[in-house]
């Protein structure tokens, strides 16, 4: 006679325990410490910072060793983290031309105001596999050094906007919507477009922004400015009334610089596409600023007809930890539904030979 | 009661949150079958496993509550086992397989055979809330279409089934009308359970977390699935009786037992099909 | 039944309707001409509710069709309304058969009776002449002139009062225009109906109208009784379209 399986709660036990065991990997290697990926894993560590809308490098590195090395696994523990975190509040807007530089570059100038700075970048370097690597205990690799830090310089779309050439944004009033918070609503506001592209895929986002590239949806983008660096963030507590600095974190910022027509209301100028992350991003926000200027052709009177014009497709499917659920939760059980699918064909097959037969017969 | 998780709220969401989920359900029940947007959390589960469902079953837990956790009917499927346990461990509540000794049944796919009391709840989780979703994907054009109670394009989907196929061909997951005014999904659960949802005596909530909305049919309340008067709605089961207990009238999952074509039916609804399988072992003591 | 008094919209600086009138009384066709950028798809658009006047109002059965709620005009569209577009793809689900397509509007106003409702989409495929055989087919296996004619069938079948056509037989071959024309003519006789009809074709206004309106630069210059308009026009201008169609 037919036994029902069971068991199910041991397997996953011992699922889990097996999980345990092939995260250390062969026991004769020395286990990584926390503070290795996080020193020596530092854009793995400021992606999961991103994505997981979190910004602590000690809880994205250990998210990332607990997650085996899969980023987006390691953004999903940090968000779950982040949800039982208590809200504060909102803390002032960034104040991102005090930002303490740690590179800054212009494509539209070729010199500017405090200068092309270029920084820690893998711009200019040949991807050639570097064997002295997998030696290890080499000497620690050291830059020279400027005389004087970068000093705090203004941003190029600042300089624009001065002459007139560069639309300025609405300051908005109030505090941001906050997604992690209240649903999307659609069409949704700008604020709340760019925390979604902030925290949004990677690989979406660069895809999107790569299709306006290729003429879905484009408009002429130019890097005014990628900025890198820390910038203080401020915070007012409702006991004090005034802004109090409450730390520092490490934000990458991207102005892309479009072309504008004109419309009834405004005269022909620039308009900005923005992109603004966590930690050290240029591709990120590269590709945010794109999507950022796509998702405003509806407000400035251009045809919406591509992918990363639409809200709708961009925001709900921006989500990698929203997406990666939905996507493997087709890996459970889903006998019922098929049960009744099959039932379903079953029926429709035996009326067909039916029909087939009385029409044989006739 | 098993003591809960350091370090965490009763039942892991904080109480300004239940709050806002409560607030979000009541709206719901006042609405039947009308889905309200919530601020969905991000849960230490994935979306599409039953975030909505662990999210509104937080909100309404209580101490006392007797929970029960149910995937494709049964108690012992791999996720149910990892929500149950969740809330053993986030919430220390005493849990059930019984449906009968359930306060709070979280289910996914499914609904209990035996009819559920007043004092139940049957928390569904839903993947996609919005029963438009496949003929119109915009929700800003289906908030409309629902505001309008215009569904002309639903009865358009299931005329082109009989055309083609000679019946509906929807087998779970088939829309209902709730309360005479809101088209709604019941989740994918199969159609076969479609008609428990009318009049039930127990509250049934539905929570979708990836998709942020939640909606609700209070007790009692009518739910009609869509049919035409010539082609009146069927639900279908396989025409088999279950191998362990007998029974003629609950669902079956077909098991393959080789590879020779070998099969069996047994009921997908794991504690029903117990709970008449022990009623006959004492009757034939 | 619709009276239209002093709609006035512009876009930007441009006039797209100057204090237009405009009445439809039951039975009665009447056909707005003029040439593209004359505002008369506009004024269409305006009379039938999708889009909203600077100035004026427009009444149904002494209804004032923009102040009513949406809902309430949705549901004037599907009942004593109809919309007969120039392009079919507009005004057809292309990926819904033809018989679903002539049923949608039947069950968005309540019918819920299956074969009740093939039997009516039967019904009106024979009365626009597609093959009945072709019930289950997708429209968009039918040619320009079937996919209008489905678009009728599709209007008509629940018995709308006053229907809008917007350039009905544009895009069409002219031996597919005449047969349409004549279909138009027809049916809105047999029925009873109210049309409106935009087109650029005087030859089709002479055919099917009973009143024609000329329209220029959003304001309507002439209008009358059709025979009298064409036959003896006032304005320069509508001298000029008559004469233009004459030489051609």
């Amino acid at each position: 006679m037919y036994v029902a399986v069971k068991g199910g709660e041991r397997a996953i036990s011992a699922a889990h325990a097996w999980l345990d065991e092939t995260r250390r990997g062969d026991p004769a290697v020395p286990e990584l410490t926390v503070a290795q990926v996080e020193q020596q894993m530092p854009l793995a560590v400021d992606r999961v910072m991103a994505e997981g809308s979190c910004h602590d490098r000690f809880l994205a590195a250990l998210a990332i060793k607990q997650a085996k090395g899969d980023l987006i696994e390691a953004a999903f523990l940090l968000r779950a983290y982040r949800t039982t975190l208590p809200r504060f509040g909102a803390s002032a807007p960034l104040e991102t031309g005090a930002m303490r530089l740690r590179r800054r570059i212009s494509a539209t100038y070729k010199d500017l105001p405090g200068g092309q700075v270029l920084g820690p970048t893998f711009d200019y370097t040949h991807r050639l596999l570097d064997f002295a690597l997998a030696a290890e205990g080499t000497e620690r690799a050291t830059a020279p050094e400027a005389d004087a830090p970068v000093p705090a310089v203004p941003r190029v779309t600042e300089l624009l906007a001065r002459e007139g050439l560069m639309q300025r944004e609405d300051p908005g009033d109030g505090e941001p919507g906050d997604l992690t918070r209240e649903p999307l609503a659609f069409p949704a506001a700008r604020d709340v477009r760019l925390q979604n592209l902030a925290r949004g895929d990677e690989g979406f986002v660069l895809a999107l922004g790569y299709s306006t590239q290729r003429g879905y949806g484009g408009n002429h983008p130019f890097v005014g400015e990628i900025r890198v660096g820390h910038v203080a963030v401020e915070f007012t507590p409702p006991e004090l009334g005034f802004p109090i600095e409450i730390g520092e974190i490490a934000v990458t910022e991207c102005q892309m610089v479009n072309q504008f027509k004109g419309s009834r209301t405004e005269p022909p100028q620039f308009t900005r596409g923005y992109g603004l992350v966590f930690g050290h991003g240029e591709r990120r926000a590269m590709a945010m600023a794109l999507v950022d200027r796509a998702l405003r052709s509806a407000e400035l009177g251009e045809d919406v007809t591509a992918p990363a014009q639409d809200q709708e497709f961009v925001l709900y499917h921006s989500d990698n930890i929203e997406a990666t659920g939905f996507v493997e939760h087709l890996k459970l059980p889903h006998y019922v539904d098929f049960q009744s699918e099959l039932e379903n064909l079953r029926t429709i097959r035996a009326a067909l030979v039916r029909e087939s037969l009385r029409e044989a017969a006739e | 009661m098993n003591a809960p998780l350091e370090g965490y709220n009763f039942a892991y969401l904080d109480e300004a949150t239940k709050r806002m989920l409560r607030r979000t359900i009541l709206k719901a029940v006042a609405i039947p079958g009308h889905q309200i947007p919530f601020g969905a959390r991000e849960m230490p589960l994935p979306y599409g496993w039953g975030t909505g469902g662990i999210q509104v079953t937080a909100a309404i837990l209580g101490p006392a509550d007797t929970l029960k956790v149910i995937d494709q009917g049964a108690d012992d499927t791999t996720n149910a086992i990892s929500i149950r346990r969740f809330f053993t461990r986030v919430a220390g509540v005493a849990t059930t397989e019984r449906t009968a000794e359930a306060t709070i049944i979280q289910t996914r796919h499914r609904i209990p055979e035996a009819p559920l009391r007043e004092n139940q709840v049957l928390v569904y989780q839903v993947p996609q809330p919005e029963p438009l979703s496949k003929l119109e994907p915009r929700r800003a054009e289906t908030k409309r279409l629902h505001a309008l109670a215009d569904y002309g394009l639903m009865h358009v989907r299931l005329y082109e089934d009989i055309a083609r196929l000679g019946h509906i061909a929807k087998a779970y997951d088939y829309p209902v009308m709730v309360g005479g005014r809101y088209l709604m999904s019941p989740s994918p659960i199969p159609a076969f359970d479609n008609p428990k949802m009318h009049r039930m005596a127990a509250l049934q909530l539905f929570g979708a977390g990836r998709e942020k909305r939640i909606y609700a049919i209070p007790p009692y309340t009518d739910v009609r699935s869509l049919d035409f008067e010539d082609h009146p709605f069927r639900p279908i089961r396989a025409p088999q009786d279950c191998a362990l207990c007998g029974s003629r009238e609950s669902y079956l999952d077909e098991v393959i037992t080789d590879d020779r074509g070998g099969r069996l039916f047994v009921c997908s609804d794991t504690d029903y099909c117990g709970e008449r399988v022990a009623a006959r072992g004492a009757a034939a003591c | 039944m619709l009276t239209a008094e002093g709609l006035t919209l512009h876009f930007g600086v441009i006039p797209a309707l100057v204090d237009v009138a405009i009445e439809v009384a039951e039975g009665e066709v009447v056909a707005i001409v003029g040439e593209s950028g004359s505002g008369k798809t506009t004024l269409l658009r305006v009379l039938s509710g999708l889009m909203a006047p600077d100035a004026g109002s427009v009444r149904w059965l002494g209804a004032d069709v923009h102040a009513m709620g949406e809902a309430a005009r949705r549901r004037l569209m599907r009942t004593d309304w109809g919309f007969v577009h120039q392009n079919p793809r507009d005004g057809l689900r292309l990926n819904v058969s033809a018989g679903g397509n002539v049923g949608e509007r039947l069950m968005a106003v309540g019918a819920r009776h299956y074969g009740n409702i093939r039997a009516q989409a039967i019904e009106w495929l024979a009365r626009v002449e597609v093959d009945a055989t072709r019930i289950d087919d997708l429209p968009r296996t039918f040619s320009g002139g079937m996919q209008q004619r489905l678009q009728i069938a599709r209007t008509l079948v629940t018995n709308p009062r006053l229907v809008f056509m917007d350039e009905p037989t544009g895009g069409l071959d002219v031996s597919v225009q005449a047969r349409l024309l004549d279909l138009i003519r027809t049916l809105s006789r047999e029925l009873g109906l109210s049309v409106l009809i935009v087109t650029h074709d005087i030859a089709a206004a002479r055919l099917l109208a009973d009143r024609i309106l000329v329209m220029r630069r959003g304001r309507v210059v002439e209008q009358g009784l059709t025979d009298r308009v064409l036959d003896d026009p006032q304005h320069p201008y509508t001298q000029l379209l008559v004469s233009s169609v004459l030489a051609a």
